[in-house]
Parts: C-alpha cells; structure tokens; sequence
C-alpha cells in the first residue's frame, strides 16, 4: 500500500497549514524530513529539512498510529507555515521519497472508509466535499489539457502507443509475419518523449506562481452591457462597445491581477438566436469558453434562461443598476456601482480555490514526469539487449505510460492492439 | 418419461462443455453432459492446433487444476513448438499441432473414465425455472434433468449461419444443425444479443499436394509439453509445410470480391482481427504482395490439411481456383470448402465473474456465447463455469480469479467488466502482471487453489507437493545468505564494488549469470534438480519487477475485497449521475474494482460507492449478531 500526502487544510495564505502523511511510511516520511525520530503517536516541535540538509520551516509535528487516525493508517501532520512557497517545498521534499505519493482526490476519505474509521452517519455530505474537492483538481487538469501540454502530450501519446504496440507485436505475434527486432524505432520513439520530458520538468517548479491564472466568464444576453462592465474593470477600451447588438462577435480577454491572484476576464459575445453566421460562431465559441471558466457572472436585466447551467460559485447580478431605482444585486459599468463588490466577492471566491488546485496538479505533474522519466532511461538501456529482453522493456514502458497517464490519458492494451492491427497483417 | 436428476448439467460437448463437465464432476457434483453426438464430443472445429501466446497459458493453467485439454493436447500433439523460445520465460507460449482424431478419442476417454459424469445425447429444447431461478432443462424427446446449475455452451450453434459463396445456410458447424429454440428462450431473457462471426479455410487432400519442392517446418527438438505431468510426446512428429500467395492468388480473389459473403455484405457480425479472411488481408494490406500459408496436417491416420491463413467465404469455384494458384498446391483437391459462420452471443456484462447469469440464478454460460474465440478461451470458461457450479449446487459461494493470479482471472474479469467488440482472444499483453503470470509457474500459482477445491487427482497433489518442497529448499538456500562483493568477485562474477551485500537470488538476477555461477558461492546448490535451477533462475529475472508489481497488486485486490451484496440498490445512491446510475443497474458489478472500470466513472462516484457497500456491510453485520 502507498504512504500518500497532501494538502489537508484550507488553502491560501494562513497562519498554519496542515500536510496529512498516511500510510506504512507515514512515520518514517516524517522522521526523515524532521531528521530524527519520533513518538508513535504524540506532538513534537521539529525543524524541518531537505534532503540536501536544507532547512525548510519549523513546525509542530502530530503522529498517530494505526487503527487510531484519521485514515486508520498510520498518519504525520506536519503543522507548518501556511503560505505558498513552504508547503510547496515540504510536498515537494515528501514526493521524492521512495514509496510516498501525492493523494488522489478524495483518497484521504476513501482510505478512511475503507478501514471504517469513518463515523458513516455523519458523511451524508460525503459527495458534496469530495465533488468539490475533484472538481476543482478536474478543471484545472482540463485547462492544463487544453493549454500549453496539449500538443505535446498528444504527440508523447503518440510515441507511448506506437513503441509499446511495436514491442508487443513482437512478443504476442511472433509466430506471424511481424519484424524481428525493432529496437531502432523504439528507441528513437522513447528518446524523443524522453527528451521532451526533460525539457518541460524543468520549467515545472512548485515555487513557480500559478501560471495560468483563472478564468472569468462575463455572460448576458447582447447589449446587456458585458464589454462596458469589462471595461470598468480593465479601465481600459478592450472590447468595442457601441449601443447595437451584437458587437462583441468574439472572446475578448483581458488579463488583471487580484490581490495577486491572475485572472483573465472574458468578455463573450452575446447570447443570442441570429441567423449572423460570423456571429453564431463567436456564440458557440463563447458559450464554451463560458462552461470551462472557473466562475461565471452572468448579468441579467429581467429572468433570462441561458443555455449555461450556474455552478455554486458563479455570479448573477441586475446589470444597468444606473438606470434603475433598486440598487439590490446590481451592478452597472457605466456608473460604477457594484463594480467593487463584484471584484471583492470574485476576489474571495477564486482565493478559496486557488493553491490547493495549483499546488496539487503541479506537483503531480513533477512527480508523474519523473516517474516516466526513470522508467523510460531504464527502458531504453535494457533495449541494448535487444528482442530478448523485450518483455522488461515493455514493462518499463508499461510502467511509464502509467506515470503520465494523467497528462496524456489512459494508454490500455487496446490501443496498442489497435496500433499493431493497423501496422501489421496478422492472422494465419 | 424417463427422468434424471443431476447437481450440474452441462449443455455442449465442446471445449468449454467438456471442461465445464469433467471439473464439476471431478469436484465430486453428479454431473450430466448433453450434447448432440457423442462423436462430436471434444472436435477441433477450427485449426489442428492447441495453445500459443497467450493461449499457452491459459492451457497451463487448466492442466495446474487437473482440466482435460492439457493432458489430451500432449497425447495427440504431432508438433511441439515454444513460442518465443529465445525471449524472457514469462512470454514463452508452448503451442502444438494436434491430430484431430487422437485428440478427440483422449478427450472422450477421460470424459468417459470420469466418475459420477454421465454424457447423454440430445438436445435441450427449454430451460425449467422457477422464478428467476434454473431448476433444469427439457430434452427435444420430453425427457427432463433436474439440476440445480445448468452451464451452457453454445458455441457458434445459437443461431449460427453458415455461408459460403453466395449460399447461406442455418448451421452451427459444417454438417450441424444449429439451436433455434434455445435461441428463443434465452430472447425472453432480456440480455443484450449481439452477433459475431469467424471462418475457416477449406480443407485440402495432402496427397495431391507437392511437398517436395516446399518449405517445411519441423518442432522443437526438444518438445515442450502442455501438462505439468506429461515427460514426452507420444503421437509420432511431424513437419508442416509452408506455401506463399502469389500476384495470381491476389488477382483471383480481388476479381472475385463481390462473390464473397462478406464482402457482397451478406453477414452482419464483427470479425475478429487477428484472424482476417484472406480477402480481408488483401483488401486491408493491399500493398503487401504475399502472405504466408502453412500447410497443417490434420492427423496422422487421414489425409486431410489445413492450409492456415486462407480462411474465406468465397464460392467454392473460386477457392479451388486461388488454391490452385500457389506453389505446391496446383494440383491440390478441396476436401470441404472454408466458408464464414455468424452467430449470436450474448453481451458478457451479464454475467457475474462466476460466469453465471446475474439474471438467472444458477444458469452460467461458457466459451463462444460470451464473444470468445478459441479453444483454450472457451475450455478456461468452461473450467470457471464448472467450479462455480459444483459449487453453487453444494451450496457453497462462487470462486473468483483474480488478475493478479491469472491469465483465466485476467480474461474473467476484461469479459464481464469491459464485453467484447470483437471475438476475444487472450494475448500475454492483456495481463498486466505478465512478469508473474507465466506459464512455468502456473501449477504453483494455481494447483493449490486445485487442492483446495478437490478438483485435482492425488497424483497431481504428490507431485505437485513434491515439486513445491524443492522449490522451497531452492530458495531458501538462495536467500539463506548473503555475500559481500569481494566474496562474489572472488568466485568470477564480475560485480561492482559497492559495498551492498547480496542474496544468491540477487546474484542470479544478473543477465549474464548462470546457475552454475552460484555453485562456488552457495555449494549445496550445485544438488539441486534441473528443474528447481530453471525454475527459481526464471524467478530472479523477474524479481524486481515483481517487487514493484505487488503494490499495483495490493490495491487492486483490496478493492476486489470490497463486495456489493446481491440486490445492492444502485438506483437508491443518492448523488450518482444518471448515466452512471443506469450503466450500474445495467452491469451490476460485483466489487469495487469491477466499478472503477465503467466508462464515465469518477472519483466521487467511486467514494459515494464506497460508503453504501461499507454502510451495508455494517448494517447486516448488526443484524447477524
């Protein structure tokens, strides 16, 4: 069984945050990391250090023993400082221990249920915590996904199937009209993804600020005053605004800073039935940059239906408030008002949302690329040994697709059947 | 009327029939097997030939638990080949040519020296229930067989089409009539009916074929058997000859396509694409200018060959013609044209991992029906589905195999989690713990589960028991000490000086130690048998990796631990999506780890999963006490 660790408390600055180790290793993590041992269960004050002997913060550290924790493993909190940059060294320091992993979502409960620790009448809320807990690790994979590995990741898939499907047509086919050796292909396929992991794990650093950013979505129906609200925001000209319909025909961003959080804000076209081939497509581009934004202020002048459904954090308010006697939940980017609000209540949502998300997908990102790392050299040095040791080989590479598996998808046999199908006339 | 009683009644006298039944009777369960001819008991319908990749392995691990087709592939075996002799031991696959005839006779034989197995020809025409439940099944003559499982394996019967040409004709095998009213029944019971289809090539007179000017293939000079208890083959061994298509084969069949009932778009059902129709090797790689066709004999005692690679469902005229094309067989005669069968299956998400139906207490279905093709697939089910049903007539609860213990595991569990889209072959790369599943150790992995089950003979548990004492011995000698890397140096292995003390089994797992090595290190060894050294050399390859793989293994089965009772109200979770809450009614998995591998499923699902079959558990755990 793995020792996990992750993030156990409520994200952003704070005084303290909490790492939850658990596992077989839990204890051993922690005496490494604290550089000395300690209590089975009981609170010490430690300093905590790299491996390299480098002092990462000082903290309280918490252990319990099996069955009596949370998970039922044996559990190390590491109470140290919360902010940014030392929680992100301290799970860094922990993933490079041999046997320790970043916790899949919700595994922490699920490890808990499993060994009955937890008390089952108080978790009817269960679904709610770990959907918010995935949800939010789920849309930031697919922003990655879709942002700058994309390619990349497509063409490592690529590689994965088509080496693997070489190896194992040679292995499960042998006895057919298949190539005998096919290390040369391989090898420049493996040394080609290796490469490239090379290159992108050392731009990938945890102190890194978050990179992408968030995304905010303004929706409303046309004229309802979407690009002048932008623009109030910007304080800037960004989108062309004139009293016609139909005006913003695309996605205009533009990227602000809250509270030292990045955000792009996205002004989309308006959501309309027209016959305007050009702007049906800016519509349907932008209800989907719309649906992956991370929150959505939907302005709204009277009970208009969007076709986006409203997550629990989005944002709806009475746009031209100016022209209106009621200022409730309004808002208007022509005279100002709710404009702070809106920046304030946008600002308190994306911070309960921001580090844990980042941190977590970034550090699994570094853990899921050494791993295939390591097992692609060893892959590539066993290949020296030619068709004989292709079966280690393979499950080297087995090993190693399994590793970027989030990054690039689930590589299952039968893509490497449909690969070898394609490839090679079998069938006697 | 005459009436029988019986604990299990197998249906089909295949190869997942003639497993099915010899294991549930080996376990002590009176056991009846129906089929329609008595002489049609263990025929290979297909190619002459037992095991391979993949397919090796599965027959290794139905002889670990004393199954028929191991022991009678060795006494009919006329070619032994491995497979992958020079790569690492784990993808090694023992294949062999069979003479049809000799293996039928041994399969009847042990059929028909099996106690408490009684084999009765006919043919059921109605399944008995009460409720959901099977209580036995009707013969066509009326007689009745109450049964409290009932295993059915159709093979390519259940509404099996046989075309050749532009002629379609209803028929399970060539000469066979197929199984209409069964087909009926089983309609009313709300599975998910698809259709399949595969082919054979004709059969060709071996007198009128040239084999002086081919290319023969002979077998290994040192044969490799099936069963653990087999020495040597008994069947005197023969060679195969090799043949090519030429630009001439191409041409016939290219002109001809339209004629094909494929390709004239006269069958519905999928192929399978690691056993193309030679019109679809031609359409499909049109650019390859030649393929290769080995030219089988079927048996010692007739003439008859099977020339594998051509299977097809052309017009008998155009057969002969494109057979007549190839080197050596210009003159050869066409004994019985190839033709294309299509059949029904049913989609196997249906079933449990015991193989029997969710559906229907107590009926469990084997081979072909659940979308597999071959005979080691189907004889693998038929052993699952027997077990399961000696089992459930004694009352006891069904066996499950794992993927980490098998190939027949991995199998099981891709069919009722994941169903087919194709006929399903099994192929080493679908077991992901390959490293340990291997063919050399399937006796130790499984002949103990044999054992315990009561489906193994004494002979097999002695010389099992026997063999796994050595081992014993072997290994611990192996890792009784450990040895600094000036004392290994100092024994000619070459080593890095790096301080680490290493175990004999380490040692071994250098590529380029051998056995012998260790002699000077560890001397008892040099007493061990031959056997005991190949077996624990083979097991310090894969160390390592085996290592790393126990923790995949680990999660894997303690999610297999975590059970859904029968009944388990999916639909009741508050939380699920719709489309899961309809995929888990549809599929109703079993355990934890058959969940996680539904299309769509996600980690919160999963969770909310998780706390209903612990609440569950607890609940009735309360109740019991």
């Amino acid at each position: 069984m793995d020792t996990i660790f992750a993030l156990a408390s409520a994200p952003g600055k704070a005084g303290v945050a909490v790492i939850r180790v658990s596992g077989p290793q839990a204890r051993d993590a922690a005496e490494i990391l604290c550089v000395g041992k300690l209590p089975p269960r009981g609170m010490t004050f430690r300093s905590l250090k790299t491996a390299e002997g480098e002092i990462l913060d000082q903290g309280l550290i918490l252990t319990f023993e099996a069955p009596k924790s949370f998970t039922g493993e044996n559990v190390a909190e590491l109470q140290v400082h919360g902010s940014n940059a030392v929680v992100s060294a301290v799970l860094e320091a922990l993933g490079k221990l041999d046997g320790l992993r970043l916790a899949e979502p919700g595994e922490f409960t699920r490890r808990a249920l499993m060994n009955g620790r937890m008390d089952l009448a108080q978790v009817e809320g269960l679904a709610d915590l770990i959907d918010a807990e995935t949800e939010a690790q789920r849309s930031q994979a697919v922003k990655v996904m879709s942002g700058v590995f994309s390619q990349r990741a497509e063409n490592w898939r690529k590689d994965l199937i088509r080496a693997g499907a070489l190896l194992e047509a040679t292995i499960d086919f042998s006895d057919e009209e298949v190539p005998v050796d096919v290390t040369p292909e391989v090898n420049e396929l493996l040394s080609k993804v290796y490469d490239d992991l090379k290159v992108v794990s050392s731009g990938i650093s945890t102190a890194e600020r978050i990179r992408e950013g968030f995304e905010v979505a303004i929706v409303g129906r046309p004229n309802v005053g979407k690009s002048t609200l932008l623009n109030a925001l910007a304080g800037r000209e960004a989108a062309i605004t004139s009293e016609f319909e139909g005006t913003t025909r695309d996605v205009i961003e533009v990227r602000m800073d809250f509270e030292g959080l990045p955000v792009t804000l996205m002004d989309t076209a308006g959501l309309r039935i027209t016959d305007d081939f050009v702007e049906n497509i800016g519509i349907s581009r932008a209800k989907d940059r719309a649906r992956l934004a991370d929150v959505r202020v939907f302005l709204v002048e009277s009970d208009e239906d969007f076709d986006i459904e409203i997550m629990p954090d989005d944002i709806v308010l009475r746009s031209k408030v100016d022209l209106s006697s009621s200022k409730e939940n309004g808002i208007s980017g022509l005279s100002g008002e709710g404009v702070d609000a809106l920046v304030s209540r946008l600002t308190t949502t994306l911070k309960g949302r921001a580090l844990k998300a980042e941190l977590a997908s970034r550090e699994r990102h570094r853990v899921a690329i050494s791993r295939a790392m390591s097992s692609l050299s060893s892959a590539m040095e066993l290949l020296n040994g030619g068709p004989d040791t292709y079966d280690i080989v393979a499950e080297e590479l087995r090993d190693s697709s399994q590793a970027l598996g989030m990054l690039v998808g689930k590589i299952g046999v039968e893509d490497l059947l449909d690969e070898i199908f394609a490839s090679f006339c079998l069938g006697k | 009327m005459k009436h029988f009683n019986a604990d299990v009644v197998v249906i089909g006298g295949g190869h997942a029939g003639t497993e099915a039944a010899s294991v549930a009777a080996r376990m002590g369960a009176n056991t009846i097997l129906v089929t329609l001819k008595i002489d049609k008991i263990g025929v290979m319908s297909c190619n002459p030939a037992i095991g391979g990749l993949g397919k090796g392995h599965l027959v290794r691990e139905i002889d670990a638990l004393d199954g028929v087709m191991g022991r009678a592939a060795d006494a009919a075996g006329i070619q032994f080949r491995l497979l992958n002799r020079r790569k690492g031991p784990a993808v090694q696959g023992p294949r062999a040519q069979a003479d049809r005839e000799l293996y039928r006779k041994a399969v009847l034989d042990n059929l028909q020296n099996q106690e408490r197995l009684t084999i009765v020809e006919g043919e059921v025409a109605e399944f008995l229930l009460g409720g959901n439940k099977i209580e036995g099944v009707k013969l066509a003559d009326g007689q009745e067989i109450s049964a409290k499982s009932v295993i059915l394996t159709t093979g390519t019967f259940l509404r099996g089409v046989i075309h050749i040409g532009e002629t379609s004709t209803p028929g399970g095998r060539m000469g066979d009539a197929p199984s209409v009213k069964l087909a009926e029944q089983i309609d009313g019971f709300d599975l998910l009916i698809g259709r399949l289809k595969t082919g054979t090539p004709p059969r060709l007179d071996g007198s009128t074929i040239d084999w002086s000017i081919l290319d023969q293939q002979p077998g290994d000079d040192d044969p490799t058997m099936f069963s653990f208890l087999s020495k040597h083959p008994v069947a005197r061994q023969i060679s195969c000859g090799i043949t090519h298509t030429n630009s001439r084969t191409h041409e016939i069949i290219s002109k001809n396509l339209g004629k094909s009932a494929m390709y004239g778009g006269r069958i519905d059902g999928v192929g399978p694409r690691y056993c193309p129709s030679i019109e679809d090797k031609i359409v499909r790689f049109a650019d390859k200018e030649s393929h290769q066709v080995f030219l089988e004999p079927e048996s010692l005692s007739n003439k008859t060959v099977y020339p594998n690679g051509v299977s097809t469902s052309l017009p008998e005229d155009i057969q002969q013609a494109y057979i007549n094309s190839m080197v050596g067989l210009e003159e050869a005669v066409i004994l019985q044209p190839g033709y294309a069968i299509e059949y029904d299956y049913v989609d196997p998400r249906a079933l449990n991992a015991s193989l029997s139906l969710k559906s229907i207490q107590g009926l469990y279905l084997a081979g072909q029906i659940n979308g597999t093709t071959g005979y080691e697939e189907a004889g693998a089910q038929g052993l699952v589905a027997g077990i399961n049903a000696a089992l459930e007539s004694r009352g006891s609860t069904p066996l499950y195999f794992s993927r980490a213990e098998s190939y027949i595991g991995v199998m099981i569990d891709d069919l009722v989690t994941r169903g087919v889209s194709e006929p399903y072959r099994m192929f080493t790369s679908r077991a992901e713990f390959r490293l340990s599943l291997r063919a050399d150790n399937a006796d130790q992995r499984l002949t103990p589960l044999g054992i315990e089950l009561g489906c193994v003979s004494s002979n097999r548990k002695d010389v099992f028991l026997d063999k796994r004492d050595r081992l014993t011995v072997g290994m611990d000698m192996l890792m009784g000490s450990t040895f600094t890397p000036k004392e290994i140096e100092s024994c000619g292995i070459s080593i890095k000086q790096d301080g680490k003390k290493r175990s004999g089994l380490d040692i071994l797992a250098f590529p380029d130690v051998e056995f012998s090595d260790l002699h000077c290190l560890i001397p008892d060894s040099e007493e061990l048998d031959d056997e005991v050294k190949l077996q624990l050399s083979r097991d310090a390859l894969y160390a390592n990796y085996i290592t790393r793989q126990q923790r995949d293994i680990d999660a894997m089965q303690k999610e297999e631990r975590v059970e859904f009772p029968k009944g388990f109200g999916f639909s009741e979770i508050p939380g699920l999506s719709n489309e899961l809450r309809t995929k888990l009614e549809r599929y109703r998995p079993e355990n934890m780890a058959q969940a996680a591998k539904i299309d769509g499923m996600t980690p919160s699902a999963l969770t909310l999963l998780l706390y209903h079959a612990k609440k569950r558990a607890s609940e009735s755990k309360a109740t019991a006490t």
